[in-house]
């Protein structure tokens, strides 16, 4: 969600219990402004919030110019000092998958996880046990990752590739109209693409290279993951993932109004599949 | 076009450079096989409108330049299709929504009567208010829906007590649940209806098993299994424990309010079992192991009991016991409370205390059993099958312990942690001024169940998606063990075939048995003949 008029914006995922108090509202139109100065940030986006048993955690993110590729994460408890988080490196993002529970809101804490490994065979095995330490603050930053790998999403259009291979909004954008906007595949995820290199020639003949560089939310696994909503009428159009719960988007269709923003307990739903 | 002016290019000997501009000018004018345009005419055109308007930086939306001039191209001039305006689905809802603000004094003549009993409806606005000092709950605008939507229930039932409960986000569409109480003895004649209903279809059903079982009985062939369900579990009355309150629910305030039904036992303890999301829609089949007895209305309104039991709390001394009903009896919980009038507010700093004692559950805790109150499955049978007293003296029944919960009003501090986790957390509103912040609980069992309090004022709410937090992975219940086999003994134990020569064997050990028995016959007949 863009930080210029989180104010506004903030209201129309507020129907699915997203809500800013006037207090936090105050304090981040300030500090984000700070931020984005003394960072250099082309825009920063208030990603959203996870929720600590202590206390929560404000994130932000600043983009350059190319929205892809260059992104910093920063966070914040008291959403008026921020911190920069350190990118999340693949080890990391592997080690804190193995930490359990809620988040506690203090970014020192240490998660441990001990595992038993057997070594030998037969007779002579014996058990070991490794215990890896996982830093909230990493974890913090992994979490994010994931998140913004799995579920960051927007319509289709409102970015394109030019020809050197930068991602940037588009400026002709003007909305999805609103039967386009009831289909899951006006929706694309803001990531590499993962899946768009196995679709079959003949689909991809079909594709507009600077628009479709990026995978359709159709194709997620499993199926219904995604909960689609009209509200109001049709004037606003909210997806939940079940996947991240607490992640919702919001688009107005017609404008280039669209944002998304995460407030949860940074934990994957894993039990997804019995769910639905 | 171009193809006859080559030659007369090349007659008029051209220099080289001219040949190239116009061998490239030809290539320019070359009309598109698909929309008939060619390059030269459209970079006219837009080199003519960006020197018309001479707009800024126009080298950087080029891009947006040429697809504005091809788009124009397209634009058909006649307006007969744009002025149709869809009826959009905002339109049709705009159009629910207006009989929210019909006025009730619109109705000529009506009067309202000043000296009506205090409306049962709430002040959701302020309750709003508070809740959005921490940072919780709905838009301003929905909540003002939903309050109107909350007068309109208020006007057509004969309610005492009415509270906004929450939302619940479904995968389809969204539960709006508002929990209300009955003014005495007008829920029963409300109900009457329903329950004749319900009584008549139970008769049948008892009937049709009747018959089933005489009919069986004149056949007598086929053998009856001698396993008896265990006794179903029966739900609570109205006004008493997990069917103490009434719920109804809408998907937009504005639309209908529908009541949902009571709940059983059963429903609770196998909705502890599974997890599924809700779809918004009421009808909706539950498709689970163990098998729910009911549609999404019955499994949310078991969500709902659970959450309720869990979650409403109120801070200590806000309600208190009736004092004339201590004295009936010692051993049963009580479960009545009347609102404390001497209640004076805790201190907003008392109420964030990590102890939490300064916070109480106001809604009984709901046993494993499925109700609130234990009820003693064993008792039952005996009245029940007193033809069968030999057997049930042979197996002894044993004397099930009673399940006993935590008593109502029991301080939080009581609640059991989830892993190493602390139940609730406590929060104040503001950090920058105290002074008037108000106390905040979340719960972290489930997620989404918020409560404040500030002076004599307390509320809870529930916003999610309806399931409760473990830290394992949710596994569905395994199905039941494969049942065992008729013991194998020697009776059933297939033997092996003999061989072909075992087979000669015997039959020439039999034939020799035969002919020496007959020639023992032989010798005793002439035996006997000597004699």
């Amino acid at each position: 969600m863009e930080s210029e008029s989180l104010h506004l914006n903030i209201d129309y995922v507020g129907s699915s219990g997203v809500i800013l108090s006037p207090e936090q509202k105050t304090a981040l139109q300030t500090s984000l402004k700070i931020l984005q100065s003394e960072n250099k940030c082309h825009k920063v986006y208030f990603w959203g919030k996870i929720l600590g048993i202590k206390d929560d955690y404000f994130i932000a993110q600043g983009v350059e110019r190319d929205e892809m590729s260059g992104k910093r994460t920063f966070y914040s408890k008291d959403c008026f000092h921020w911190g920069l988080l350190p990118p999340a490196s693949k080890s990391m993002r592997e080690n804190s998958k193995l930490a359990k529970g809620r988040f506690t809101g203090d970014a020192s804490y240490e998660f441990e996880h001990t595992e038993s490994k057997k070594l030998g065979e037969g007779e002579d095995a014996t058990e070991e046990e490794e215990t890896v330490t996982i830093k909230e603050e990493d974890r913090l930053a992994s979490v994010v990752a994931e998140i913004d790998e799995d579920v960051c999403i927007v319509p289709r259009a409102s970015f394109i590739r030019t020809p050197d291979g930068e991602v940037i909004a588009n400026r002709s954008f003007e909305g999805l109209t609103v039967s386009e906007a009831a289909k899951l595949c006006a929706y694309m995820h803001f990531r590499e693409p993962n899946n768009l290199k196995e679709k079959s020639l003949l689909h991809k003949a079909n594709l507009e290279k600077s628009i479709d560089f990026m995978d359709v939310l159709e194709d997620d696994i499993p199926k219904g993951s995604w909960s689609l909503q009209f509200e109001r009428g049709s004037g606003l159009v909210t997806l939940r993932s079940l996947l991240w719960l607490g992640y919702v988007f919001y688009h107005i269709p017609g404008t280039r109004k669209f944002g998304s923003v995460y407030v949860g307990t940074g934990e994957k739903n894993m039990d997804l599949p019995f769910m639905l | 076009m171009s193809t006859p002016q080559t030659p007369v290019n090349q007659e008029l000997n051209l220099n080289l450079k001219e040949q190239k501009y116009i061998a490239a000018k030809s290539y320019l004018l070359g009309a598109s096989t698909d929309t008939g345009l060619n390059l030269y005419d459209h970079l006219s055109t837009i080199l003519s409108r960006v020197l018309d308007q001479r707009p800024d930086n126009a080298v950087d939306i080029f891009e947006d330049l040429s697809k504005d001039a091809k788009r124009s191209k397209f634009k058909s001039n006649a307006d007969t299709v744009q002025n149709k305006i869809d009826q959009s689905t905002e339109v049709a809802l705009a159009q629910v929504q207006k009989k929210l603000f019909a006025r009730a004094g619109g109705e000529e003549g009506e009067v309202e009567p000043d000296e009506e009993v205090e409306t049962p409806l709430p002040n959701l606005m302020e309750l709003c208010f508070f809740f959005e000092q921490a940072g919780i709950g709905l838009n301003r605008e929905e909540i003002y829906r939903v309050w109107l939507a909350l007068k309109g229930l208020v006007d057509s039932h004969p309610l005492q007590h009415v509270r906004f409960w929450g939302k619940i986000l479904g995968t389809e569409q969204n539960y709006y649940v508002a929990e209300v109480e009955y003014r005495e003895g007008d829920e029963e004649e409300e109900e009457e209806e329903e329950t004749d209903e319900h009584a008549e279809e139970e008769t049948a059903d008892k009937e049709g098993e009747e018959e089933g079982e005489e009919e069986e009985q004149e056949e007598d062939d086929t053998p009856k299994p001698d396993f008896k369900p265990p006794p179903v579990v029966p739900k609570e009355d109205n006004r008493t424990g997990s069917n103490k309150k009434v719920y109804f629910v809408c998907n937009d305030p504005g639309k209908n309010w529908q009541k949902l039904p009571t709940v059983t036992p059963t429903q609770i303890s196998v909705s502890r079992q599974i997890k599924k999301f809700f779809t918004g829609r009421l009808d909706a089949p539950v498709i689970s192991y163990p098998p729910f007895t009911g549609n999404e209305a019955n499994y949310l309104r078991a969500m709902i009991a659970r959450i309720s039991a869990g979650t409403n709390i109120s801070p200590l001394g806000f309600y208190q016991f009736d004092e004339e009903e201590e004295e009936e009896e010692e051993g049963a919980a009580r479960d009545n409370f009347v609102e404390n009038l001497d209640f004076e507010g805790i201190p907003v700093r008392d109420l964030v205390e990590p102890s939490l004692n300064n916070w109480v559950h106001h809604v009984q805790h709901i046993l494993p059993q499925g109700r609130c109150t234990w009820w003693n499955p064993v008792q039952k049978t005996e009245d029940d099958f007193e033809d069968e007293e030999e057997e049930e003296e042979r197996e002894e029944p044993d004397e099930p312990e009673p399940e006993v919960g935590p008593p109502l009003l029991t301080p939080l501090s009581e609640d059991a942690e989830i892993g190493n986790m602390p139940p609730w957390t406590a929060r104040l509103s503001s950090s920058l001024i105290p002074q008037y912040a108000i106390a905040v609980m979340h719960s972290n069992l489930w997620p989404g169940a918020h409560a404040f309090a500030s002076g004599k004022k307390f509320e809870n709410v529930y916003i999610g998606t309806g399931h409760k937090y473990s830290q394992e992975n949710f596994s569905p219940a395994s199905p039941p063990a494969i049942q065992e086999e008729f013991p194998s003994g020697p009776e059933i134990t297939e033997a092996e075939d003999p061989t072909p020569e075992e087979e000669a064997a015997l039959r020439a050990a039999q034939q020799e048995a035969a002919e020496a028995a007959e020639e023992m016959e032989e010798a005793e007949e002439e035996e006997e003949e000597d004699d």
